[in-house]
C-alpha cells in the first residue's frame, strides 16, 4: 500500500490512547482506512474536523508528528481465483510468501443478502460424526459454532468436520489462535491434499488484538466471491469468535463508550450478527455455511459472547468427556442444530426425526438414574437398562471419533433400542417400530 | 422552503447535522452521499445541531455532505395490495428491489400504482363521515377491505360524490368530501401515517373475551390468548420459541397476520417465504401467505431500521383493524429492538438505565403493547389486533428490564424453560410458571361457557393443579427416593406425567398432531382427566411406571392419530381395555 501523488499528508496528531489517534483532518469519509507511521488505521468517528482512527497495530510508538495519509477507501480484499490455496494476514496480504493476488479489488464487510433473494436451505452436510449428523445434522448455508472450553479439540472436530464434508472452498479465518493450532490445520489440509480448496486468514496470538477485527470480513468476502460469482458451496470456519469479541470491547473501552453486560459493547449483538449472517444459500447453488468457534470460561453460556451468538446462530454444538467411555462426545442434550428439520426425514430416511428424540430421551432418563446413584438410591430395571444403553449410545454414537453415514446411524440405533428396551418404552410411532425393529 | 443540513460528525449510524432552518423531532431527512440518498431520523436536537439516526450503512460519508429534511415524520404508505407482501422495517417492498444484495439508498414504493381494484362503494351522497368511516370495499385475496374517509379528517363531512362500481386505480378520486366550512377534500385509496403515533381511530376499547384459537394445546388449554389480547413469550435460546411463534402464526384464527422480524436471522424469515405460499390456511382453505405481510428486519440490516420494523408493523396492523378485521401480530423478538434502542442511546451519550438499557424502557415497551386490543369502531364494527412478542433474555435469565418490563403489560406470560427443552418436552412452556389473565375474566368465562362447555375453566384449573402436585411430588422422590414415597405418590406423580404428555407435549412437524381444534382439545382433557380420576391398584412403585408408560403411549398414538379415525377408534378401544385391567371399583 504506497502513497500516491499529491495525496494530503497530516504530521499533526492531537491525541493518541492504546487502540486510537486523533488528529484534524478534512474530506475524510466514514469507515475510511488511513497509515498512520506506516501502519494501517481506519476511521471510526468524525466530529467536525476532527477524525479518531483505530490503528489495528496498536498505537505503541507513534509519534504525535507521525505521517498520516488517508487512502479514500474502505478496507478491501482483491478477489480472484488466484486466491484458492494461499495464507494471508489479517489484511488480506500474503504470508506464505507467495505473489500478490491480481483481482477485482471489492470492499470487506458489503451489504447483506435481500433476504427475498435467499433461498431456504435443504442440503445436508455429511460430517460422519453421529452426535452431529443424526442428532444435530448440519445444514449448507447455516451457521453454528462449537461452544466449548478452551482444553476441548474442538480445532480438531472442526478439521475433521472440514475435511469430510463436500464443499467446494474452505476458508479458515483464525483470530487470535495459537501459532501451534494454526500449523495443525495447515498440516492436516497439506495432508489430506486439500491445500488447493483452502484459503486461510490468518491472527495468531502474536498478532495484535485489534487487527483481528478484519479477519471475519476478509473470509467472508472470499466466500462471497466464490459462492456468488461461482456458485460454489463454501465452508467458513472462524476460531475463535470469543478472541473477535475481546478485540470489540477493546476498541469501544478505548472510545469511552458505556459497556453492556461482560464488559462488552452494547452493539455486539448486531456486530456479530453481521457476521453469521452472511451464511447463506442462494437459488443458483452457491452457499456459504460457517462454522466457527466460542470458547467458553467454564463453560458458562450466559456470558454475553456465547449468550448474543447462540441467538444470532441456527443451534450450538457442545462437546463434553463423557466419563464413562473416557472420550469425547457432542453432547446431545445442549447441542442443537436448528435447521435439521429441513433435512431430517427429507433427505434422510424417514424414521430419522423420531429415533433421534426417542434415543435422547432415554439417554436424558439414564441422567436421571445417574441422579439416582449418586444419591444413593436404589435403581430400577428399567433404569439399569437406559444406563447400559447411554454407555452403548454414548461409545457408538456420540464419540467424536464415529464415521457413519447416516442411515447406519439409525440402523445402530434402532438395533440399541431393540437390545435394551421394549417397543412400547421407546414412544415412538407404531408404524414405524413395525418398520424398522429389529426383527429377530 | 425546506429545511437543509449540514453533516457535521459521523459516529457509526449517528450522524450529527447543522441545520438551517426548524426541525422536528422524529422527522425523516435523507443525507446525500456518492449519488446514494440516506434516510435518517432526527432522535436529539441541541441548538442547530441535530442528532440524526441513519436507516442504512454510513459508510464513505463525508463531512460537509447535505442533507435535506421532508417536513414529516417517518411514515408507512397504506393502501389495497400490501397482502403478502414482504417488506423490510421502512415498508420497502423486497420483492421489487433488484439484485442479489441490498443496494444503499434504494426504496421502493410498497403499493402497486397500475393495478385495479374493483370498488364497490358503502355510502352515497348526503352521507355524514368522519375520520376512518367506510367509504367503499375492494378485495384483496378475498379479504374485504374497506377504503376509508382519511385518517386525519377532523370533525363531520359530508359526502358531495362518490364513483359508481367500478374499476379503479389506489391514485384515483373515489370521492370528495366537503365539511360546513366548505372545506373539499378529495379521497383517493391510498392513506399515510406516521408510525410512531398510535390510530384512535375507534369509539372504546372493551376488555377481550374471545378465544383466539392456536391449535397449541398448551396455549388454547392451559393459558388461552384471546382476539385483541397481548402475550409474550421469553425463552433462553433453543428453547423453540420461533417455531412456536411459527405454528401460531401458521393456525392462528385470524383474517391477517402480520409478523415483524426483528433483529433475528434471515433463513427463519426464508422458511416463512418459502412456506406459507405453500400451506394452506386451516380455516378458509387459502394459502397462507395471502393472508400475511412480513416486515423483515433481519439481524444484519442496519440497526436503527430494526427499531423503525415493530412501528411499521403495528401501523399496518391498525390500518386493518380499522376495517374491523381480526389481525394477528407477532414480532421476533422485541429484545432485538429493545438492543437497538440501547445502542442508539449509546452513541448519544445517554446515562444509562439497568443493563445500560435507556431510562424510558418500560414505558416504550408499555405503549407499545398498548396500541394492540380488541375495539369497537365509530360505526359499532368490532377489530382487532392480538400482539404476541417473543423476549430473548441475555442468558434466558428473566430478570433483565426488557422481560421484567414487558411481563407487567402483557396479559399472557409463556415461559419457555431450558430443561424441558433439554428433555425434548415441546413445546417446551413451563405450565407452571405460564399464565394468562385472561382465565380469570367473566367475560372469557362467558364465552367459553357457550363454546366448550360449563365447567372448562374448572378442568384447566385441576390439570394446573395436578401439574404442580407432579412436580412437587417428583421433587419429594428425588430426596426420598422411589421406595421412601407411598405408591399413592408415584400414581399421582404419573397421573401429572400423563398431563404433560398428552395435552402439554405436542408435535410441531407432526402432520396430525401439529394443529388441535378446540373441540378435539375438549376430548383429550376429558380423557386425560377421566383417567386422572380413576382409581388405580397397584402394588410396587414399578407397576405403576410400567402401566402408566403403556396408557401415555396409547394416549399418545390417538394423539398421532386422524380425529375419530379408523386407527383413532382401535387405540381408543386398546386404552379402554388397558384401563380396566387396573380400575378399582
Amino acid at each position: 500500500m504506497t502513497t500516491k501523488a499529491f495525496q494530503k499528508i497530516y504530521t499533526k496528531i492531537s491525541q493518541i490512547t492504546k487502540a486510537t489517534c486523533s488528529l484534524k483532518a478534512t474530506g475524510v469519509g466514514y469507515d475510511e482506512l488511513a497509515m498512520i507511521d506506516g501502519r494501517l488505521a481506519q476511521v471510526v468517528k468524525i466530529a467536525g474536523d476532527e477524525v479518531t482512527l483505530q490503528v489495528f497495530q496498536g498505537t505503541n510508538g507513534i509519534p504525535t508528528n507521525a505521517e498520516v495519509v488517508f487512502m479514500g477507501k474502505a478496507p478491501t480484499l482483491k478477489v480472484s481465483e488466484q486466491l484458492s490455496g494461499r495464507f494471508f494476514n489479517a489484511y488480506g496480504d500474503p504470508i506464505d510468501g507467495g505473489p500478490a493476488v491480481e483481482g477485482e479489488e471489492v470492499e470487506i464487510g458489503g451489504p447483506s443478502v435481500n433476504p427475498v433473494r435467499r433461498k431456504q436451505p435443504s442440503e445436508l452436510i455429511a460430517t460422519g460424526i453421529a452426535g452431529i449428523d443424526l442428532n444435530n445434522t448440519l445444514v449448507s448455508g447455516q451457521k453454528i459454532p462449537f461452544f466449548a472450553d478452551p482444553d476441548q479439540p474442538f480445532n480438531q472436530v472442526m478439521a475433521t468436520v472440514a475435511m469430510r464434508a463436500k464443499t467446494d472452498k474452505i476458508i479458515l479465518g483464525g483470530m487470535g489462535m495459537t501459532n501451534d493450532d494454526y500449523l495443525y490445520f495447515k498440516n492436516v489440509f497439506s495432508n489430506a491434499g486439500a491445500l488447493d480448496r483452502i484459503i486461510s486468514f490468518m491472527n495468531t496470538t502474536e498478532d495484535p488484538a485489534v487487527e483481528r477485527l478484519l479477519i471475519p470480513d476478509m473470509a467472508l468476502t472470499a466466500a462471497e466471491y466464490f459462492a456468488v460469482q461461482k456458485n460454489e458451496k463454501v465452508l467458513v470456519l472462524l476460531s475463535d469468535m470469543t478472541s473477535y469479541a475481546d478485540a470489540l470491547a477493546i476498541v469501544s473501552n478505548r472510545m469511552d463508550q458505556i459497556p453492556s453486560k461482560d464488559s462488552m459493547p452494547g452493539s455486539l449483538y448486531s456486530d456479530l450478527a453481521k457476521i453469521y449472517e452472511k451464511a447463506v444459500q442462494f437459488p443458483s447453488g452457491g452457499s456459504i455455511t460457517i462454522i466457527a468457534v466460542t470458547t467458553l470460561s467454564g463453560g458458562d453460556i450466559t456470558h454475553a459472547v456465547p449468550d448474543n451468538t447462540g441467538y444470532i446462530t441456527e443451534g450450538q454444538l457442545f462437546l463434553r468427556r463423557d466419563s464413562d467411555i473416557g472420550k469425547v462426545i457432542v453432547d446431545p442434550f445442549r447441542s442443537l442444530s436448528r435447521l435439521k428439520q429441513l433435512v431430517n426425514g427429507k433427505k434422510t430416511r424417514g424414521d430419522h426425526p423420531q429415533v433421534m428424540n426417542a434415543a435422547v430421551r432415554l439417554y436424558a432418563d439414564a441422567s436421571n438414574a445417574k441422579t439416582k446413584v449418586e444419591n444413593g438410591f436404589d435403581l430400577t430395571d428399567y433404569d439399569e437398562r437406559t444406563l447400559a444403553f447411554a454407555k452403548d449410545y454414548s461409545e457408538k454414537l456420540l464419540a467424536i471419533d464415529v464415521n457413519l453415514d447416516t442411515t447406519e446411524m439409525l440402523d445402530v440405533t434402532w438395533g440399541l433400542f431393540a437390545k435394551y428396551f421394549r417397543p412400547d418404552e421407546v414412544n415412538i410411532k407404531a408404524s414405524l417400530v413395525e418398520e424398522y425393529w429389529p426383527k429377530d | 422552503m425546506a429545511t437543509k443540513g449540514i453533516v457535521g460528525g459521523i459516529i457509526a449510524n449517528m450522524v450529527t447535522l447543522k441545520v438551517d432552518g426548524p426541525v422536528a423531532q422524529n422527522e425523516i431527512c435523507y443525507i446525500e452521499t456518492g449519488g446514494d440518498r440516506l434516510m435518517s431520523e432526527v432522535i436529539k436536537v441541541v441548538g442547530e445541531n441535530v442528532y440524526v439516526q441513519v436507516f442504512e450503512s454510513t459508510r464513505g460519508l463525508k463531512v460537509g455532505a447535505e442533507a435535506e429534511f421532508t417536513g414529516h415524520m417517518l411514515e408507512v404508505t397504506l393502501g389495497p395490495g400490501m397482502l403478502s407482501h414482504n417488506y423490510d422495517g421502512l415498508q420497502n417492498d423486497l420483492d421489487k428491489m433488484t439484485g442479489v444484495f441490498l443496494k444503499r439508498g434504494e426504496y421502493t414504493n410498497p403499493l402497486d400504482n397500475e393495478r385495479k381494484w374493483h370498488f364497490e362503494p358503502l355510502v352515497k351522497v348526503g352521507d355524514k363521515v368522519r375520520s376512518s368511516a367506510w367509504l367503499g370495499k375492494v378485495e384483496e385475496n378475498y379479504q374485504p377491505l374497506k377504503i376509508m374517509a382519511p385518517f386525519r379528517l377532523e370533525g363531520e363531512y359530508e359526502v358531495k360524490s362518490i364513483v359508481p362500481e367500478g374499476e379503479y386505480r389506489i391514485a384515483d378520486t373515489i370521492a370528495t368530501l366537503v365539511n360546513a366550512a366548505g372545506d373539499e377534500v378529495a379521497v383517493n385509496m391510498i392513506q399515510r401515517w406516521p408510525v410512531k403515533l398510535a390510530m384512535t381511530n375507534y369509539a372504546e376499547k372493551p376488555r377481550p373475551f374471545k378465544l383466539l384459537e392456536t391449535g397449541v394445546r398448551s396455549i388454547d388449554t392451559l393459558n388461552p390468548i384471546v382476539e385483541g389480547g397481548t402475550g409474550f413469550i421469553p425463552g433462553p435460546f433453543g428453547t423453540g420459541k420461533t417455531v412456536l411463534q411459527h405454528a401460531i402464526s401458521k393456525q392462528a384464527e385470524a383474517d391477517i397476520v402480520i409478523i415483524a422480524a426483528c433483529g433475528e436471522r434471515a433463513n427463519e424469515v426464508v422458511e416463512i417465504f418459502t412456506e406459507f405460499p405453500e400451506l394452506d390456511d386451516p380455516h378458509t382453505g387459502r394459502k397462507l401467505m395471502e393472508r400475511t405481510i412480513i416486515v423483515a428486519n433481519t439481524s444484519n440490516m442496519p440497526v436503527a431500521a430494526r427499531e423503525a420494523s415493530v412501528y411499521t408493523a403495528m401501523t399496518l396492523a391498525e390500518y386493518y383493524r380499522s376495517m374491523g378485521l381480526r389481525v394477528l401480530l407477532m414480532a421476533d423478538s422485541t429484545s432485538r429492538w429493545a438492543q437497538a434502542l440501547r445502542e442508539m442511546s449509546n452513541r448519544m451519550e445517554e446515562l444509562p438505565g439497568p443493563d445500560a438499557f435507556p431510562m424510558d424502557i418500560s414505558s416504550i415497551i408499555a405503549n407499545f403493547y398498548g396500541r394492540a386490543g380488541y375495539v369497537r369502531l365509530y360505526n359499532g364494527e368490532p377489530g382487532s389486533i392480538t400482539f404476541i412478542g417473543t423476549v430473548s433474555p441475555a442468558g434466558g435469565n428473566l430478570k433483565e428490564p426488557v422481560t421484567e418490563n414487558t411481563k407487567k403489560v402483557a396479559r399472557c406470560f409463556y415461559a419457555l424453560e431450558q430443561e424441558r427443552a433439554d428433555r425434548k418436552r415441546y413445546p417446551a412452556i413451563n405450565p407452571i410458571d405460564s399464565y394468562s389473565k385472561y382465565l380469570d375474566y367473566p367475560e372469557f368465562d362467558e364465552y367459553i361457557c357457550s363454546r366448550i362447555n360449563g365447567e372448562w375453566i374448572g378442568k384447566v384449573n385441576e390439570l394446573k393443579t395436578r401439574l404442580l402436585r407432579g412436580k412437587e411430588i417428583a421433587e419429594q422422590i428425588n430426596i426420598l427416593g422411589d421406595d421412601g414415597v407411598p405408591v399413592d405418590y408415584h400414581i399421582t406423580f404419573w397421573k401429572s406425567e400423563l398431563i404433560d404428555f398428552i395435552v402439554l407435549q405436542q408435535d410441531a412437524f407432526d402432520e396430525v398432531d401439529a394443529v388441535t381444534p378446540m373441540e378435539r382439545q375438549e376430548t383429550i382433557v376429558d380423557r386425560v382427566i377421566d383417567i386422572c380420576h380413576t382409581d388405580f391398584k397397584f402394588d410396587t412403585f414399578l407397576d405403576v411406571t410400567d402401566y402408566f408408560k403403556k396408557v401415555i403411549n396409547l394416549c399418545k398414538q390417538i394423539n398421532y392419530s386422524e380425529y375419530k379415525s379408523d386407527d383413532y377408534n382401535k387405540y381408543e378401544a386398546e386404552l379402554k381395555s388397558l384401563l380396566a385391567e387396573r380400575k378399582t371399583v
